[in-house]
């Protein structure tokens, strides 16, 4: 299957990995037995921060660094397992004094600072439920998921708060409560305080809150190709597969640095860019500053990084940015190099095991799966392209949907079908909010499908092939096109939008844009900057298009269906496929 | 070409990449990330305009050069003589 050559990996001399041998790791693994390497609550409850802060405080490890903070002036804050559990203690207290109630929600709209990780542990703590906003958002997306996720406390800066929360603050009714991170310069109003001056009074609170397995904990959005954005809902039972990937597929021991760069706005920023390096103990880094090729080696040398978990977009810009850079800094300290958000190309896991020494290992997993399902181990061979084999205690399987609503499994290699997951692993989401026929329709026969398109070859690894719908990927992200369309055609020139994704160097895909105008506008460069300020200025430069082109018209199919796909076809210069359907162009 | 040309087309370019952005009163020093919204990729997007444009060479790796408009004037100034 694989053009380029298999890396075999000798085993480290000094380091036992967590996984030593796969197939029998995969036989004897049973979940059951995994919950024995969490501590628990009394009465069979569980909580997610007991589970990486409060439990290693009671075990005599409070003096241990739990985060390392650098701010972007290069100062470094460490923060230990005991002053993280009391600013954690403190804002369950302080959530606890505003009303917030057992499984209501606290959305962060935050850069990387260390008042966000006290906060998220603090929100499980007091029972609430925890969903993170990413800052590049502009606020239509922030507005679409905060009224979604009905949310009550909001957690963001002034600057935010000004840019993206004021302009629809009218729209949020169930917004009770705005917390302010860092200086206020002037008068806000009365529900909008100081997340400081708060914090100083919230002493002596009622303590962690002995949640069930099953109560919500976290709500993480993801963009669909039509509707709204949905809200999976997660558990707090989720923390075991967050601490035995963690183990498992990022290697994670004790005395690990633990960086992952992902921003905790998205779903891999929280499963493991906070919650699995604190459930395994470790130091985890935590840069405020944004990507800088520079900086990111000058990190991972002073820091010492031993586990470094990036995304292939940041990966392919260390590569533009040359060996020659890298090689400039001492990077002996890693260990174990893993990659996710899209499939990373063969070549990069080559360049690195050329310029690091050491090899990314791809892994795959969604918003939906809580927790990586498929990764490339530190023992074993690493298939450069492959998304690697399931993790323990994970079934996968390849499946095509048939027209009865089941699913029948392909069993012979390489053959393209749905990846598709054996339902109930612990972090598998319990729905999506309020959208009980949209989380219906994701499993069939007992399985999760997930609609990526991939292959299993004859040695187990997966092979990432497509997407089953017209999701866009820019960044390791998401995009759904028609949360894009529906902003563009709020722009009064605007009468119909379709976008897509274009293939680019860096982010894998961009937004391109294709949009037709109400009669009485004429086309012009004019015309395609206005609507481009309009659309990121609703949506933010994260999920506005990068490139918008002014069209005649727009394929359709006979319903009246725009049709992305052909649109995409011919952006890329691929043959049309099937236009019996089509409408004749207007 | 003076500072202030440099300026002007660094400018012309960042309008054209991000044309929601209003630059009154941000101060050259201030990190164009954080004072109005743009993202990683304009910023890249951004080198690859003013190369196109200035026909100086701009390495990826000088990215963090064009954060901000003070800085990045004193760049181009340099980066265009040196060429």
């Amino acid at each position: 299957m694989t053009k380029h050559p298999i890396i075999h990996q000798a085993p480290s001399p000094d380091r036992q990995p967590n996984v030593e041998d796969y197939p029998a790791l995969c036989a004897r693994f049973r979940w059951a037995d995994a919950q024995a390497e969490l501590d628990g609550l009394p009465g069979g409850k569980l909580n997610i921060a007991h589970e990486a802060v409060d439990r290693h405080v009671l075990h005599g490890a409070g003096d241990k660094t739990a985060i390392r903070w650098i701010a972007k002036d290069g100062t470094v804050r460490p923060i230990s397992y005991a002053e993280l559990k009391t600013q954690s203690d403190r804002f369950a207290t302080l959530l606890h004094q505003l009303g917030v109630e057992r499984g209501e929600r606290v959305f962060s709209l935050l850069g990387r600072v260390p008042e966000l990780y006290a906060a998220v542990l603090g929100t499980l703590k007091a029972g609430a439920v925890y969903s993170p906003l990413f800052p590049a958002f502009g606020p239509e997306p922030v507005k679409a998921r905060m009224q979604i996720g009905a949310c009550r406390v909001l957690l963001t800066t002034e600057t935010f708060y000004k840019r993206k929360i004021v302009p629809i603050r009218q729209e949020l009714p169930a917004l009770r409560h705005v917390l302010i991170v860092g200086p206020i310069s002037e008068a806000l109003p009365d529900d909008v305080h100081s997340f400081d001056a708060l914090m100083a009074q919230a002493t002596d609170g009622p303590g962690i809150v002995a949640t069930a397995p099953e109560d919500p904990a976290l709500l993480h959005f993801t963009s669909g190709t039509t509707g709204k954005p949905k809200g999976a809902i997660h558990v707090h039972q989720a923390v075991l597969a967050h601490h035995i990937s963690g183990k498992l597929a990022l290697d994670l021991h004790p005395d690990d640095i633990v960086w992952c760069t992902a921003d905790p706005g998205w779903v891999t920023g929280t499963s493991y860019g906070i919650i699995a390096p604190l459930t395994n103990q470790t130091t985890m880094i935590v840069d405020e500053a944004e990507f800088d090729a520079a900086r990111w080696y000058q990190i991972l040398q002073d820091q010492k990084v031993s586990v470094w978990y990036s995304a292939p977009t940041a990966i392919r810009m260390l590569m533009r940015a040359g060996a020659e850079l890298a090689s400039k800094y001492d990077l002996s300290a890693l260990r174990f190099l893993a990659s996710v958000g899209e499939p990373l190309n063969a070549e990069a896991v080559l360049w690195s095991q050329d310029v690091f020494g050491r090899a990314f290992h791809d892994n795959w997993w969604q918003t939906e799966t809580g927790a990586i399902m498929l990764a490339n181990y530190a023992t074993g061979d690493i298939k450069p392209g492959s998304m690697g084999r399931p993790l323990p205690g994970i079934t996968a399987g390849i499946v095509e949907r048939l027209p009865d609503g089941g699913v029948r499994e392909i069993t012979a290699p390489d053959t393209p079908g749905e990846l598709a997951l054996r339902s109930g692993w612990p972090s598998m989401f319990r729905g999506y909010l309020d959208e009980a026929e949209r989380y219906r329709k994701c499993f069939a026969d007992g399985w999760y499908l997930t609609e990526d398109l991939a292959s299993r070859d004859a040695d187990g690894y997966y092979w990432f092939v497509g997407r089953a719908d017209d999701m866009i990927k820019s960044a390791g992200h998401f995009i759904g096109p028609f949360e894009v369309e529906s902003a563009l055609v709020e722009h009064p020139a605007v009468a119909e939008a379709a976008a897509i994704g274009v293939p680019d160097d860096r982010a894998g895909e961009i937004v391109k844009a294709f949009v037709t105008l109400h009669r009485g506008y004429t086309a012009s460069d004019d015309l395609e900057k206005e609507i481009m300020a309009h659309a990121r200025k609703t949506l933010g430069p994260a999920v506005a298009p990068r490139i918008i082109a002014i069209a005649e018209s727009l394929p359709k199919t006979r319903s009246g269906k725009i049709m992305r796909r052909l649109l995409k076809a011919r952006e890329l210069g691929l043959p049309e496929g099937d236009t019996s359907t089509l409408e004749a162009f207007a | 070409m003076t500072r202030d040309q440099l300026r002007h087309i660094f400018i012309e370019e960042l309008m054209s990449i991000a044309p929601d952005i209003d630059l009154d009163g941000v101060p050259d020093t201030a990190d164009l990330r954080d004072a109005v919204d743009l993202d990683s990729m304009d910023i890249m997007n951004l080198l690859i305009a003013l190369h196109q444009r200035l026909g100086v060479d701009i390495p990826e790796a000088d990215a963090i050069k064009l954060t901000t408009l003070g800085g990045a004037v004193a760049y181009l100034a340099e980066r265009s003589s040196a060429t």
